[in-house]
């Protein structure tokens, strides 16, 4: 058996929900933009990972 | 189940929600914070200031919605308001209740992370004055409920200029000061030409409480007192030539407007449809918009090297 045709309602419903989302996704995109300006302020940022960084061998020579 | 059924609580359209948060006293809130902002001291990088200017309407909406929850009784006997989400039967006031607090923690705290904590606090400040001291301490007490309750549509500019110098200074507070003043008798050029039936709804309106005449001579005084207040930000460091002729023009039409008010009857009022009353109130929005307005104006002229 088909689906019944969608009342009005699921139309709203739907509508609200796409709104709700583009709400969130607008959240996230701003709360990372703001990551990246507060980050990028004090300068370059290095992770602590496992490859080699010149620039610290280079200071540790210097000492 | 019958339409009429289907159309109440739990179904409100994504528009419903908006309306909860009163989008057009936003406006004003988010202009005079923006305007705040750009003219205080110190840089704000465009991000910061973009997401400092929404998190601060976020929280002027946040305080709309807790208005309009509170309010609902109200609303629902004035002609006016009959229509509102809550009254009407489109969103359930607990749901009110719930977005206007969860935006209200949500605007605050993330206006703390995008400027600073003094911000944060004054628009904290800001949602409890509105919801908590004007809806429900003085609405429904007493005829000065919207001279005090302007101080929470009057801080918005304190909470932009917080934003980017994070520090008290003269010049918010006269911001603040114009704001302040100017409400009176923006409200009160409405409430003579608005047929609202606050009487009805147990609403103490000046108009009712103390009668026309007063309400009209009132507004002349606290146009009286904006005036030199107005001007005086001209001459600290945020104003300059542009805000200077637009506050001296402004005041003057706005003063001869209030006097016209005040020296009119009730029969010469109604016999011309109240034409002096409302052009008082569209002058008054034209007024704010412009002086703020004019600060911006004069940020661009220094920034250029002209003045």
């Amino acid at each position: 058996m088909a689906f019944r045709k969608d009342h009005e309602l699921h139309a709203r419903r739907r509508s609200r929900n796409l709104w709700v989302a583009a709400c969130l996704a607008g959240f996230a995109a701003l709360v990372f933009g703001l990551s990246v300006v507060k980050i990028a302020r004090d300068g370059p940022v290095q992770g602590f990972d496992h490859v080699a960084r010149p620039s610290l061998a280079a200071q540790e020579a210097s000492e | 189940m019958s339409d009429l059924t289907i159309n109440t609580h739990g179904d409100a359209g994504f528009g419903d929600y908006v309306a909860l948060l009163k989008p057009r006293v936003m406006s004003l809130a988010v202009f005079t914070a923006l305007v705040g902002l750009i003219v205080a001291p110190g840089s704000v990088h465009p991000v910061e200031a973009f997401a400092s200017v929404l998190f601060i309407a976020l929280g002027a909406g946040a305080a709309g919605a807790l208005n309009m929850w509170w309010d609902s009784d109200i609303d629902a006997l004035m002609k006016r308001t009959r229509n509102r989400p809550i009254p009407s039967g489109r969103v359930a006031p607990g749901e009110a209740l719930q977005l206007g607090l969860w935006l209200s923690g949500l605007s605050v705290v993330m206006l703390m992370l995008s400027a600073n904590i003094v911000a944060a606090g004054l628009l904290a400040f800001t949602i409890f004055f509105y919801v908590v001291v004007y809806s429900m301490l003085l609405k429904r007490r007493t005829p000065s409920n919207i001279v005090i309750g302007g101080a929470a549509g009057a801080l918005p500019p304190v909470v932009g200029w917080s934003v980017a110098a994070g520090a008290a200074a003269p010049e918010p507070m006269l911001m603040f000061a114009i704001v302040f003043l100017w409400t009176p008798p923006h409200f009160w050029a409405l409430a003579l030409f608005v047929k609202t039936d606050y009487d009805l709804a147990g609403v103490p309106m000046l108009t009712v409480t103390h009668g026309r005449a007063e309400t009209r001579s009132r507004i002349f005084v606290y146009a009286a007192v904006l005036a030199p207040v107005a001007l005086v930000l001209g001459f600290t460091s945020v104003g300059g030539p542009a805000y200077i002729a637009t506050s001296l023009i402004m005041n003057a039409l706005f003063l001869r407007g209030a006097w016209k008010v005040r020296n009119r009857s009730e029969d010469e009022a109604a016999a011309d449809g109240h034409a002096a009353e409302k052009s008082l109130f569209r002058l008054s929005l034209i007024y704010l918009f412009l002086h703020f307005g004019a600060l911006l104006a004069d940020k661009a002229l220094r920034a250029a090297g002209v003045a």
